[in-house]
């Protein structure tokens, strides 16, 4: 060692430059097979150890329980109405058990909890505007966050994940991986995508599977068309209190979960086209072809996996919403009750945005809220209420906050009274699925990609074309409904 | 045939050695990897459970997922067991760490350059043959390694029967079956780690042996010329099989000296 750190660098470049020589000619000299006699050799001695070490049973080839599964979940005839049906059942057990654990918790936290703070503020005399910052801005939204999106995180997360245990999720990417490369994507982009209904910074990370710059590009920019954890609730409200609304009880929930399979499978859709689109214009190139391994099927462990998802998913986004929703609680508080002229902040904002709103089937205190919630998508409809309340809510500054949010009907009452109708729940639905991803996901695109050009692409891209899709829906809709 | 080969006994006090005494040693320190004397890389394909027994020795809840390249990023914990503490560095699962893709390039990074104390290259008992394949290229780059086979429980109700006493004579490595999922086998592969981590064990893994004469001479001559320019690099010969193959990471590692670096024993904290 010691000499070799004494030589001079250039005898030590030398001899190393006639090293990699005699190998550049060592190489000519073996010629083009090497590569492949080398995985030959490879897969001999790995097929001769494995021989001598394993014993196979002697009977014949039995009924083998997971080819057959596989057989028909990945058929061509009952493999997309298996995988409808199969999400539509895990929404509608979700949209189901939601509603009571919800009305319990905005029991306690709104009805019980927070007039009990307000009492205390009185008691010691705090300043109204104070108070109003923490209790009616800050304590409000974490209590909104939480009794809204809890229970359908607690009950979705588990099941998604046992599906995933289970070892379907492959399958679905096996269903879906013939399409990717219609579409000139990687057919490694099915698995970018199911992280994507996770959690689209998530999904992004995982585009590293995929070897191409091109096709990880393309994966990039869809993945935020798979709705994440933090848009599920949303959609699972809207589509409960508006759409299941419309049919009998005994329809409410089944229609729910098929209009949230509804805008998951568009999301799907639209990744489809915008890949297609993608790889025919800026994006050209090869489709490079890869092997997708099926793992066996696995009894999922129950226990331990409800346990981890409530845990590592369930508390983990409910946590990063309550982080986001306590100052977004405030600043919706300071906007609502900063006047200027005896108009309030928020009001100026609404009445600006309204108009805008319309055209799009939304209205302004949808698209203050996006704005308030680019830092996460959960606190999207907790916003809109608030901002609906203090805007519509009450009388006086600081006053109306006192709505009784005990059921889901409620909730409906609060958007009916911002104005709202089944047009607005349909945009509402179709835009938070077609938006720019939240600021996380945008910085992690970021730092995926290192251009500031395919972040801005990523991150624009859905914005624009969910307003096409809202402006066309609300368009259409008004021409019919006259 | 000397069975010391594959199981690690031989010290004084048999019972501080024995996986069942030990077991109750291992502490998971999570996150907690300040101080460790051991680096342990983890290795294998995807879908063997790997990010399973990552878990189960740190304590750490990564999340795992019955479905292939879940882990593409480097993930490290640490554990502490038998008086050592270990660094324990989950890989992204590949194939073979031949071709070019980011998450073989990550894994074999880290194996070769890392220079890990231990690999842990975890196969899957029910598809031995083809998870083979990484573990010969993996038995090339280091000669530090533990088989940990894993889902045995699997095979067993496939009705398949491994012959761990027979792989571990063969890849010259120890060999300890697992069901990491429940904890089966764990002490065993505790146990295994901190044998070879310690020099207790000494591997001497099995070396592809190729069938063209033509092809064999050129390695032979090649890491000959290897060695010579870099004495102590535990692995000439395969550095020698990737120069022949054109890897263009590997020339440049060459041409830079990098290797060099691995010889020195300090660049081992690199990770």
């Amino acid at each position: 060692m010691a000499t070799l750190a004494l030589e001079p660098n250039g005898i030590k470049q030398d001899r190393v430059a006639a090293l990699l020589d005699s190998a550049e000619t060592l190489r000519w000299q073996i010629g083009q097979e090497f590569h492949e006699q080398l995985m030959e050799d490879i897969y001999t001695d790995a097929a001769r150890i494995a021989d001598r070490a394993v014993t196979r049973p002697d009977e014949k080839p039995r009924f083998d329980l997971d080819r057959t599964i596989d057989h028909i979940v990945t058929s061509r005839l009952w493999g997309f109405p298996l995988m409808i049906l199969l999400f539509t059942v895990v929404f509608w057990i979700t949209i189901t058990g939601a509603n009571y654990p919800s009305q319990f918790l905005s029991y306690i936290l709104i009805d019980t909890i927070q007039p009990f703070l307000w009492n205390i503020a009185n008691a010691i005399g705090l300043p109204w505007w104070l108070s109003g910052i923490l209790i009616d801005g800050m304590y409000l939204a974490t209590a909104w966050v939480v009794s809204v999106m809890l229970p359908p995180m607690a009950i979705f997360f588990p099941l998604f994940t046992l599906l995933e245990d289970f070892g379907y999720l492959p399958r679905v990417a096996f269903n879906l991986d013939n399409i990717f490369r219609k579409s000139g994507a990687h057919g490694k982009q099915s698995l970018s995508m199911m992280m994507g209904f996770g959690c689209n910074a998530a999904g992004v990370v995982a585009t590293r599977v995929i070897d191409s710059p091109r096709e990880r590009l393309v994966a990039i920019i869809t993945n935020n068309f798979a709705l994440c954890n933090g848009r599920w609730p949303t959609q699972i409200l809207l589509a409960t209190i508006f759409i299941g609304a419309l049919f009998p009880v005994y329809l409410a929930g089944i229609v729910s979960a098929l209009a949230v399979v509804a805008v998951a499978m568009l999301g799907i859709f639209l990744t489809f086209a915008v890949s297609w689109g993608l790889s025919r214009t800026v994006l050209k190139g090869e489709v490079s072809t890869f092997s997708l391994e099926l793992p066996p099927y696995r009894p999922p462990r129950v226990l331990q996996t409800i346990y981890t998802s409530l845990i590592d998913r369930t508390l983990y986004v409910l946590w990063r919403a309550i982080v986001f929703a306590m100052p977004a609680g405030a600043v919706i508080w300071l906007i609502a009750n900063v006047t200027i002229g005896g108009t309030s902040l928020a009001e100026y904002f609404i009445t600006v945005l309204n108009p805008i709103g319309i055209i799009f089937g939304l209205n302004g205190i949808i698209l203050l809220a996006y704005v308030v919630a680019i830092p996460a998508n959960e606190i999207v409809i907790p916003t809109i209420l608030m901002l609906t309340v203090l805007v519509y809510g009450g009388s006086g500054a600081g006053a109306g906050v006192m709505f009784e949010l005990d059921s889901q009907l409620a909730t409906r009452a609060i958007l009916d009274a911002g104005g709202w109708t089944l047009l607005t729940a349909v945009c509402v639905m179709l835009f938070s699925l077609i938006h720019n991803p939240c600021s996380t996901t945008i910085y992690t695109t970021y730092k995926e990609t290192g251009s500031r050009k395919w972040t801005a692409v990523a991150a624009l891209l859905p914005l624009v074309m969910g307003f096409a899709v809202t402006f066309i829906v609300a368009q259409i809709w008004r021409l019919f409904s006259g | 045939m000397t069975e010391q080969q594959s199981i690690p006994i031989q010290s004084p006090a048999a019972c501080q050695t024995c996986p069942a005494h030990n077991a109750g040693n291992l502490l998971r320190l999570g996150v907690d990897m300040t101080e460790f004397d051991y680096v342990v890389a983890l290795a294998g394909n995807p879908n063997t459970g790997k990010s399973t027994v990552f878990n189960a020795l740190t304590g750490l809840r990564q999340h795992t997922g019955n479905w292939p390249g879940k882990t593409v990023q480097r993930a490290e914990g640490a554990f502490s067991f038998g008086g050592s503490k270990y660094k324990l560095v989950d890989l992204p699962g590949t194939y073979s760490l031949l071709s070019t893709s980011l998450d073989e390039e990550v894994a074999r990074d880290f194996i070769l350059f890392g220079q890990p104390d231990v690999t842990i290259i975890v196969v899957d008992a029910t598809r031995l043959e083809r998870n083979l394949n990484l573990a010969l290229q993996v038995l090339e780059i280091t000669d530090r390694a533990v088989i940990c086979l894993n889902l045995i429980d699997e095979a067993r109700r496939h009705g398949l029967t491994v012959d761990e006493r027979r792989l571990a004579r063969d890849l010259g490595v120890p060999v300890v079956p697992t069901a990491a999922r429940s904890g089966e086998g764990l002490p065993d592969l505790l146990q295994a780690i901190d044998d070879v981590a310690t020099g207790r064990f000494v591997c001497k893994p099995h070396r592809i042996r190729t069938q063209s004469r033509s092809i064999s001479d050129a390695i032979n001559r090649l890491a000959q010329q290897v060695e010579q320019q870099f004495p102590n690099l535990p692995n000439p010969r395969w550095v020698a099989l990737r120069l022949l193959d054109g890897d263009q990471r590997i020339v440049e590692a060459v041409r830079k000296g990098e290797l060099g670096d691995l010889t020195r024993p300090e660049m081992m904290e690199m990770a």
